[in-house]
């Protein structure tokens, strides 16, 4: 046992090497930022400022230059769950399918009769027949609006209910279409939300999907969550709808499937306009600030083909009619259409400053949350009270280092300074490791590496105690070291395997503080194995091979 | 000779059992006071279990709470408590505030307006205040957590048990989480006690709790099994003094050097993760004296099978094999 083969003291060294390396850079954490930054802010621009130049020359591209990413309550910032209310969709699917329903339903008033909408649940569609014993063609009209669902779980479901309840027919998504519409849903969101904090140009967000139906927003380095939240919740929801009237009267009997929306900037005048919109802004595939003829600012938009057909058919149709341009249930401007626009782009003009033209096309482009977001959690930390938290881990965590290193050499000498020498390295290591891994430290984090410090120790001193006891017995020396190294073996496994399985639950299990300080407890038990049982091993063999002792106090 | 520092003296021969229903009498006696403790006065949830809004308010200049509460109370927003926050480690400009505001409606989280509401009302009475951390959990949210909690601990604990399991004997299981539910116990029942604030960081805690009392107890097992099988005839009770006295150098030597490590931490870390810290630390020194008292007197108790290695065998087999076969064929 007491002979290590070259090839493997060479790995370990090198191990030990990698690690330093890939810490360091922790040591320059601001300069190597700096560098980083500039690299990512040159890529996304495409070329590269003097300013940038010299800050990337802060640190030399050859080394590495992964740092450990620190989390909210350490660098300050904005935390955000919020929770996507997922029926909402479910209404404007039936709303958007009340016009085309009416229209094939229309098409058979002889044998039908009447059909109006009566009130119902927002997601379902209420409709009654004037005709109730013509009921089963009606559905069956209604029923060539479904189609197979899309998702791998609901093959063969069909994307519509449809059912018959006295002269009522009853229109609703199928529990397939709704698990897959949320799917969308939540997808959709999270893509969008995605695009707008890149907008904003903050560095390492964490966008994730929680649960069914959540979204966990970190941003570091933001003001607060109020301002993260604005820059998620002002959803540009936009939408063309078409004009039934205009008035000055907010409490206007609007009719069935219309709403009533006040305009932007005319105050007093209300529009009265169909709910169902014509296109919506999901269907916008472009949109760039620019000036109209009259040198106004202005945003160019472009629809996708879906959208450019359905505006260019109602463009054609209803050519001298008003036409809504609608956002944020505000009518920005109501342009009588003068000509059908076919090739589906069109601008959006009206009083707005060149700022407010390229914030407006910057939300458009980055799409309309499909459903209103609730936030159910929200957490603001301050750059400071981070900043304060680092000093104050780091200088405690430094008098720890100090007080176990002197401890551990009071009691176990030269091999107190192998031990603690394997300790020091371990938290380098678990820092290079977290660096490559991507990472977060948080406060919490900081306490399990100081933990881990106790604990490292732990594996050393029973290993120190065993040879203390085969000492005791009269072996010989190497006999001695060999024999507890074996003894304690089985020890150190079940006594981090234990600690592991704790650390693995938390990690699976918990969130916030629970997962940010098991990730260094798991990265801590395998790094302590190692260098408790790997390098301590190594350098006691490198001193009994040199100094080849007869006796060893321990 | 060189110098070596000691706690504990090489050969120990400490009678551990002497006293041992004593001992296993308080540390249920302390179980059963924890329970009823957390149960009459409750826990001081954080926001994380119990939803609403706290606020990190830090002024440069020396405050009153009561102008606070007077500045907040004008705003009707329910239930609000105020602490000061003092903290060795703050400079004399430092002056912190805890500001807890129940929760107000069903699902969500605090609105922008109220906050900007409760910082204006705040810099009337101290223009140099500012708020150095925000945070909101909604009811809907904090009842979940604290479901993940319970699950959290108890997957953990289940998971020990089977590993215990596997590697030992269930004798040994049993005895080592019964050590680990006493040792987190009694941390919340002092919790409970000091009315110190309970949330998401102590959950991380008291797993941490779990995993170094188990840590501890399983070292010490291990060695018990070794002994097992050394000394087949030794009395069970024996094997487990010689057990302890032989692992209590390392008890004592790893519970140092955790503490000497948490130490600075709890001094020197802040006031922000002080609960965390104090929880671990309280949890070193109870997990290595439930290793030491309890979780070997459970093992004694329910006894462990001795015939290590060798198949089961039937009491008939058993007194077939003593008869022997007095007789043989010649071959």
């Amino acid at each position: 046992m007491l002979q290590i083969p070259t090839w493997k003291r060479i790995l370990i060294l090198a191990l030990v090497a990698l690690g330093l390396l890939y810490a360091m850079p922790n040591l320059f954490y601001g300069r190597v930022e700096a560098h980083n930054d500039a690299i990512v802010e040159a890529g996304r621009a495409g070329f590269e400022t003097p300013e940038q130049a010299a800050a990337r020359s802060l640190w030399p591209d050859w080394l590495p230059s992964t740092l450990v990413n620190l989390g909210l309550d350490l660098r300050g910032g904005a935390h955000l769950l919020g929770e996507i209310n997922v029926d909402e969709v479910y209404q404007s699917r039936m709303t958007a399918l009340w016009p085309e329903l009416r229209d094939a339903l229309a098409a058979e008033r002889d044998s039908l009769g009447g059909v109006r909408r009566v009130p119902g649940p927002p997601d379902q569609l209420h409709v009654e027949i004037g005709n109730p014993d013509q009921m089963s063609r009606a559905v069956q009209i209604a029923r060539t609006f479904a189609a197979p669902v899309v998702s791998l779980t609901g093959a063969g479901a069909s994307t519509l209910d449809v059912t018959a309840s006295g002269p009522t027919l009853i229109v609703q998504l199928s529990a397939a279409e709704k698990a897959a519409t949320d799917d969308r849903t939540i997808q959709q969101s999270l893509e969008i939300v995605r695009r707008r904090v890149d907008e904003v140009g903050t560095r390492e967000p964490t966008i994730q999907r929680q649960g069914q139906d959540r979204i966990l927003i970190q941003v570091p380095g933001i003001g607060s969550a109020e301002e993260l939240k604005e820059l998620i919740g002002t959803t540009a929801k936009l939408t063309f709808n078409p004009v039934v009237g205009r008035g000055t009267d907010p409490n206007v009997q609007a009719g069935l499937g219309n709403i009533v929306v006040p305009s932007m900037d005319e105050p007093g005048v209300y529009y009265t306009l169909a709910e169902a919109p014509v296109v919506t802004g999901e269907d916008l595939t472009d949109a760039r600030p620019s000036f109209d003829q009259n040198g106004q600012p202005s945003v160019d938009f472009r629809f996708g083909p879906q959208g450019a057909r359905r505006f260019g058919a109602y463009t054609t149709a209803n050519i001298g009619q008003p036409f809504a341009i609608v956002l944020d249930e505000q009518v920005i401007s109501a342009p009588v259409i003068r000509q059908a626009i076919t090739t589906g782009s069109g601008q959006i003009s009206g009083a707005m400053s060149v700022e407010e033209s390229t914030q407006l096309a910057v939300l458009l482009r980055a799409g309309a949350l499909p459903a209103e977001m609730t936030f159910l959690e929200e957490r603001t930390i301050g750059p400071e009270l981070g900043q304060d938290s680092i000093d104050a881990g780091s200088k405690a965590a430094t008098i720890a280092t100090v007080l176990v290193v002197a401890y551990m050499v009071a009691s176990y000498g030269l091999f107190g300074v192998f031990a603690s020498i394997a300790v020091v390295v371990n938290v380098i290591l678990i820092l290079a490791i977290m660096g490559a891994m991507g990472a977060t430290l948080t406060l919490p984090g900081i306490a399990g590496i100081v933990l881990t410090v106790g604990t490292a120790v732990d594996a050393n001193v029973i290993i120190y105690e065993r040879i203390r006891e085969e000492l005791r017995a009269g072996k010989r020396v190497v006999k001695a070291i060999d024999d507890g190294f074996n003894e304690a073996m089985s020890a150190i496994i079940d006594a981090n395997v234990t600690t592991f399985i704790a650390a693995l639950v938390m990690f699976f299990l918990g969130s916030g503080p629970v997962k940010g300080f098991a990730v260094t407890l798991v990265i801590g038990i395998a790094t302590s194995v190692f260098t408790a049982i790997y390098l301590t091993r190594l350098l006691i063999i490198i001193w009994l091979e040199r100094r080849r002792p007869t006796e060893l106090v321990l | 000779m060189a110098f070596r520092l000691k706690l504990v003296p090489d050969n120990t021969k400490i009678d551990f059992f002497r006293w041992q229903w004593l001992t296993t009498g308080i540390s249920f006696v302390l179980m059963v006071a924890s329970v009823i403790i957390a149960l009459t006065m409750g826990l001081n949830f954080g926001i994380d279990f119990k939803g609403g809004t706290t606020i990190r308010a830090e002024s440069s200049t020396a405050f009153e709470v009561s102008d606070y509460r007077q500045a907040l109370e004008a705003l009707d927003l329910g239930d609000v408590s105020i602490t000061e926050v003092f903290d060795p480690t703050f400079g004399a400009d430092r002056h912190v505030a805890q500001i807890r505001i129940g929760a107000t409606d069903d699902t969500g989280s605090v609105t922008p307006e109220e906050l900007n509401r409760i910082e204006a009302a705040l810099q009337v009475v101290d223009p140099n205040v500012s708020f150095a951390a925000v945070e909101s959990v909604g009811p809907k949210v904090s009842g979940e957590l604290i479901m993940t909690a319970i699950y959290a601990v108890s997957a953990a604990a289940l998971g020990i048990l089977l590993y215990i399991w596997l590697r030992f004997e269930w004798q040994f299981a049993v005895g080592a989480v019964t050590a680990l539910i006493h040792d987190v116990l009694i941390t919340v029942g002092i919790f409970s006690l000091f009315q110190l604030r309970f949330d998401l960081t102590t959950i991380a805690a008291l797993l941490t709790i779990l995993g170094y009392s188990v840590n501890d107890t399983v070292v010490v097992f291990d060695r018990l099994r070794e002994n097992l099988i050394k000394f087949k005839t030794m009395p069970l009770i024996d094997i487990m003094n010689l057990t302890v006295n032989e692992t209590l150098s390392r008890t004592v030597m790893t519970a140092m050097t955790t503490a000497l490590a948490l130490a600075p931490l709890l001094i020197w870390g802040g006031d922000v993760i002080r609960n965390f810290v104090f929880a671990m630390f309280l949890g070193v020194f109870i997990g290595a004296y439930s290793t030491v008292y309890l979780a070997k007197s459970i093992v004694l108790w329910l006894g462990v099978r001795r015939d290590w290695g060798k198949p089961e065998k039937t009491q008939k087999a058993e007194r077939d094999e003593l008869a022997g076969t007095p007789f043989q064929d010649a071959p």
